[in-house]
């Protein structure tokens, strides 16, 4: 943690205030990093841990903190949304009005192969998405 | 090459139907042999849901890698963020005998198992393995002579450990597949660097992930191209919607035409910009459409 090439090599870095060396610093002595907002700037590149000179799986680390924060019901407006989108459509980016027509102009069935097409598979998603108790984990309260 | 099942993720068949015909088309100039595969969901996306919980993701995941070898099919996918998702989901659950049996609880309550038994793989990396740039040039009917920069995306190349398709710093497969269509892939700065719209930064923080797409947007433009060329639709998405989210923000109107590899490699198997749907896009750069409507004549 001394080189500084992952903070250095961090594409994020250069417009917010992530710094990734401080962040895992920090994470070794502050649970209050679980409430920092640049734990959630970083786009999971790998430019860090693929250039580490110590080998150390930067983002691996990052996804573990952020999985931390989640489940002590810390997380984005946003996130909260698409996970709703997840469990309602079985797609974090399901259909709309748009797209539909541009499949017909298109030659393509306006609703695609996937659970789209298909409640039973749809129902199959939703069941193992209980099953992890992803709902309650996700969920407002 | 192993038979293949075409896994659709949510951006292409949900907003970007285009490069889902151009695939079609293309696979089946090439007689690569697919078939769809019905009932598959979300991969789900890395960036947030890996986040959230490993365990929701590697389940949800194993599903449909379960989809696929119910039909002894490899999984072909057209997204790296789906291509992440899918290849790291098969390696973590066949390494760890523990995981895969937690996961396999939850698979269990509808009947499923995962069994390791198919290959995930990446179209890019498929057509460069399995056909070759030599292979691909010996089908094109229509060279394209045009300037393209190439964006490769984060998670085609990395995580290194789990890819293993050489340098992560300077790639060259993607290059000597786009090169085989007759395009010449144009240096640039930067252009290893990410969209800007992994990790969950595109839907909780839009404007840090638009300042990463500006930065290669305005580096590509400096390189002077006709088009960008991607292999994932989240970078896509990121690349063309984003620039309509940028000219709202600062005025800036880059207007640089965005194809997936897969209508790049279309228009030189000879289809046209409508059958592919890169008339569909968010830029629509007359100037472009009418340059690749002209190939033709």
């Amino acid at each position: 943690m001394k080189y500084g090439v992952c903070s250095g090599s961090c594409p994020s870095g250069r417009y917010t205030s992530l710094n990734v060396r401080r962040l895992l610093r920090r994470a070794r002595r502050d649970p209050g990093v679980l409430r920092d907002d640049t734990l959630w700037m970083c786009t999971t590149c790998y430019n860090c841990q693929e250039r580490c000179p110590r080998g150390i799986n930067i983002v691996d680390a990052i996804l573990k903190l952020r999985t931390i924060a989640v489940h002590e019901g810390i997380m984005h407006d946003s996130h909260r949304k698409v996970s709703a989108l997840l469990i309602e459509h079985g797609h974090a980016v399901p259909i709309n009005e748009e797209t539909m027509k541009k499949r017909k102009d298109i030659g393509l069935e306006p609703l695609p192969p996937t659970v789209h097409s298909y409640p039973k598979a749809l129902e199959e998603v939703q069941t193992i998405l209980r099953s992890c108790g992803f709902d309650e984990l996700v969920s407002e309260d | 090459m192993e038979k293949l099942s075409l896994f659709l993720g949510c951006v292409i068949p949900n907003r970007y139907p285009g490069i889902e015909i151009a695939t079609k088309l293309c696979l089946e100039t090439l007689e690569i042999d697919y078939v769809d595969l019905p009932g598959a969901s979300c991969c789900p996306a890395p960036g947030v849901f890996r986040s959230f919980d490993r365990t929701t993701w590697l389940a949800v995941a194993s599903r449909n890698i379960v989809l696929s070898e119910e039909l002894e099919r490899d999984i072909l996918t057209l997204c790296n963020g789906c291509y992440g998702t899918l290849a790291d989901a098969a390696s973590a659950l066949s390494e760890d005998d523990t995981l895969r049996k937690e996961v396999n609880r939850h698979l269990e309550t509808i009947g499923k198992e995962f069994n390791g038994t198919v290959n995930v793989r990446h179209i890019a990396e498929l057509l460069y393995d399995e056909i070759g740039p030599e292979g691909i040039r010996d089908k094109v009917t229509r060279p394209l002579d045009i300037r393209v920069a190439l964006h490769y995306g984060c998670h085609l190349v990395k995580p290194s450990k789990e890819r293993q398709l050489g340098s992560v710093e300077w790639p060259t497969f993607f290059d000597e597949i786009v090169e085989a269509t007759g395009a010449h892939s144009v240096d640039y700065q930067d252009k290893m660097s990410c969209c800007g719209a992994g990790g969950g930064v595109r839907s909780a923080l839009l404007d840090t992930s638009l300042s990463m797409t500006e930065h290669k947007l305005s580096n590509i433009k400096a390189a002077g191209v006709d088009c960008i060329v991607d292999a994932c639709p989240f970078c896509h998405m990121q690349f063309d919607a984003g620039q309509v989210d940028i000219r709202k923000r600062t005025e800036q109107d880059y207007n640089i035409p965005v194809l997936h590899y897969m209508q790049l490699l279309g228009l030189a198997l000879g289809f046209t910009v409508r059958e592919l749907g890169i008339n569909m896009n968010y830029v629509t750069d007359q100037e472009f459409l009418d340059k690749m409507e002209d190939l033709d004549r």
